[in-house]
C-alpha cells in the first residue's frame, strides 16, 4: 500500500523519505549569523540509512494538549494587547499528502516583541495576558489554526542595527524522525528580511519564501482579526517504484 | 505521483525555545518507577568547550523488544510491553549544559540483509545557533558485539566512533555531545 524502497528487514520494505534539495535548509555553518560559528559541526554530515529507528517517529496524540492551547489570546484572564490574528494551514509532506494527526507547537514574543522568558530582558512591555505558546494537532486534512496576536519585531545584538523580522516559531513532528521540523513563519512585506541573517541562511531564495504567510482575506473576521495562511511541507516519501515495476500511486 | 513540493526551510529554534518547547514529563520516555529505567545524561558543549545551556536534546528509540508502536514498522504497529513507554523524550539544558533522559534500553533491530542494528537511541540536538537540528547516535557501552557487528557504526571512522558509545554511570548511561572540537560528535543527514 505504501510507496516504498529499500529492502527493510528479513526482506520487509521500509518506506523511506527522500533528501531534501541542498538548498532549501541553512547550511549550518552561516558566518553572518554569528552564533553558527562555535556551534555548527566542523566535519562533514554522515549519511544515516533510513532504517526503522528513522522511519518511524514519535505519534504523540490530543493528550498534550489543554483546551486553549489553540488561542493564545483566551490563555489568561484578560485579553493582550495587539492585533488579533488567525493563522492557519495545512502540514503535507513533499508529494501534496496530508500529514494528520501530527502535533505543531508554537511559541513568539508578544505584540511589542517581548518574550515571556527569563533570558528576554529587552526594554520592550511585557504584557501580563500573552504567554505566546500554542499547540495543536493537525486534523484529517493536516489543517491547523491558531488565533494569536501579531508579534512584534526585536532588536538582538547580531550585527549593528540587528532586528528580527516579525516571526512565530513553528516545531512539528510529521510521521517519522526523518520529518521532525523546527522552523519560523514570517510574515508578507516585512521590511527587515533584507538584513535578517537567519531568514537569508536560506540558499534558495524560492525556498525562503516558503517561510512567509500570505495574508488571507478569507479567514479574517470582521470587526475582531486578520487573517494569515501558512502552509508547512515535510519532507516527502521516495518514490522509487517496487522491485517490481510496480508503480504504485496511492 | 502528483505535484512535488520543496520542503518548508528549517529555522533555528533561537534562545526562547523553553517557551514552546517543554513538558513538565518532557525527560520521561518511560514513567517514574518503571522496571529497568535508566537515565542518560550528558552535557552539550560547543567549539570553545563551553557548555550549551540553550539546547534541546530530543530522543526517540525502540522499547527492550525492539518494536515501535508506528504503522511504518513493516512488522506491524505493537503496543510496547512496558507500560507507559512513549519511545520519545526531550530535556532542556541547564545552566552547565546538562540534559537528561529517563528511559529504558531499547532493543537490537533486524536491518537489512540479516544484519542487526545494536541498541541504539536516534538523538536529534536544537539550540540557538543551529540553523537545523543535529542528529546523532548514543549507543551502548555494555553491548561490544553487538556495536561491532552494527552496520551504522562500521561506517563511521574508527577513530571518531568512540563518540557514539556512552559511557557507564551509577544509575545509567553519561553521553556528551560536542558540537565542535577534539572530541566533535558525528552527526549525521538522515
Amino acid at each position: 500500500m505504501t510507496e516504498t524502497t529499500g529492502r527493510g528487514p528479513t526482506g520487509l520494505v521500509l518506506p523511506t523519505y527522500r533528501p531534501d534539495d541542498d538548498r532549501t535548509h541553512p547550511p549550518l555553518l552561516s558566518p553572518e549569523y554569528g552564533s553558527t560559528v562555535l556551534r555548527a559541526p566542523t566535519r562533514p554530515l554522515v549519511l544515516l540509512p533510513q532504517r526503522l529507528t528513522e522511519i518511524t517517529g514519535p505519534l504523540l496524540g490530543a493528550e498534550r494538549l489543554g483546551p486553549l492551547d489553540h488561542d493564545l489570546t483566551r490563555q489568561h484572564d484578560g485579553e493582550p494587547l495587539g492585533q488579533r490574528i488567525h493563522v492557519h494551514g495545512r502540514v503535507r509532506d513533499g508529494d501534496g499528502r496530508p500529514v494528520p494527526d501530527t502535533l505543531v507547537e508554537i511559541w513568539q514574543p508578544n505584540a511589542s516583541g517581548r518574550y515571556r522568558h527569563a533570558v528576554d530582558n529587552w526594554p520592550a512591555p511585557l504584557d501580563p495576558n500573552f504567554t505566546g505558546v500554542g499547540r495543536v494537532i493537525t486534523d484529517a486534512d493536516g489543517r491547523y489554526r491558531f488565533v494569536t496576536i501579531q508579534p512584534g519585531a526585536y532588536p538582538w545584538r547580531n550585527h549593528l542595527n540587528a532586528w528580527r523580522p516579525a516571526h512565530i516559531h513553528f516545531s512539528l513532528f510529521g510521521r517519522a524522525f526523518t520529518q521532525r521540523l523546527v522552523t519560523q513563519m514570517y510574515f508578507p512585506g516585512d521590511p527587515l528580511f533584507f538584513q535578517d541573517p537567519i531568514f537569508n541562511s536560506i540558499p534558495d531564495p524560492q525556498a525562503r519564501q516558503r517561510l512567509v504567510s500570505r495574508y488571507d482575506h478569507t479567514v479574517s473576521e470582521p470587526e475582531w482579526a486578520l487573517g494569515f495562511e501558512f502552509d508547512i511541507v515535510l519532507r516527502g516519501r521516495d518514490s522509487t517504484p517496487f522491485e517490481d515495476g510496480d508503480d504504485d500511486d496511492d | 505521483m502528483t505535484e512535488r513540493t520543496g520542503s518548508t526551510p528549517s529555522q533555528t529554534v533561537g534562545p526562547y525555545l523553553h517557551l514552546g518547547l517543554l513538558w513538565p514529563d518532557g525527560p520521561d520516555v518511560v514513567p517514574a518507577g518503571t522496571p529497568g529505567e535508566i537515565w542518560v545524561r550528558g552535557q552539550v558543549f560547543d567549539g570553545a568547550g563551553a557548555p550549551v545551556v540553550d539546547a534541546l536534546v530530543e530522543s526517540w528509540q525502540a522499547d527492550p523488544d525492539g518494536r515501535f508502536d508506528h504503522p511504518d514498522d513493516p512488522r506491524g504497529a505493537r503496543r510496547s510491553t512496558v507500560v507507559g513507554f512513549r519511545g520519545f523524550g526531550r530535556s532542556p539544558t541547564d545552566a552547565s549544559g546538562r540534559y537528561a533522559l529517563r528511559t529504558v534500553k531499547p532493543g537490537p533491530l533486524p536491518g537489512p540483509d540479516g544484519t542487526v542494528e545494536a541498541p541504539h537511541l536516534n538523538l536529534s540536538v536544537f539550540a540557538r545557533g543551529l540553523l537545523h537540528r543535529l542528529v546523532t547516535r548514543l549507543y551502548f557501552p555494555d553491548e561490544p558485539a553487538g556495536n561491532e557487528a552494527d552496520p551504522v557504526l562500521a561506517s563511521i571512522d574508527p577513530d571518531r566512533r568512540a563518540t557514539l558509545v556512552a559511557r557507564g554511570a551509577p544509575d545509567g548511561f553519561h553521553f556528551d555531545i560536542h558540537l565542535q572540537g577534539e572530541h566533535e560528535t558525528v552527526f549525521f543527514a538522515v
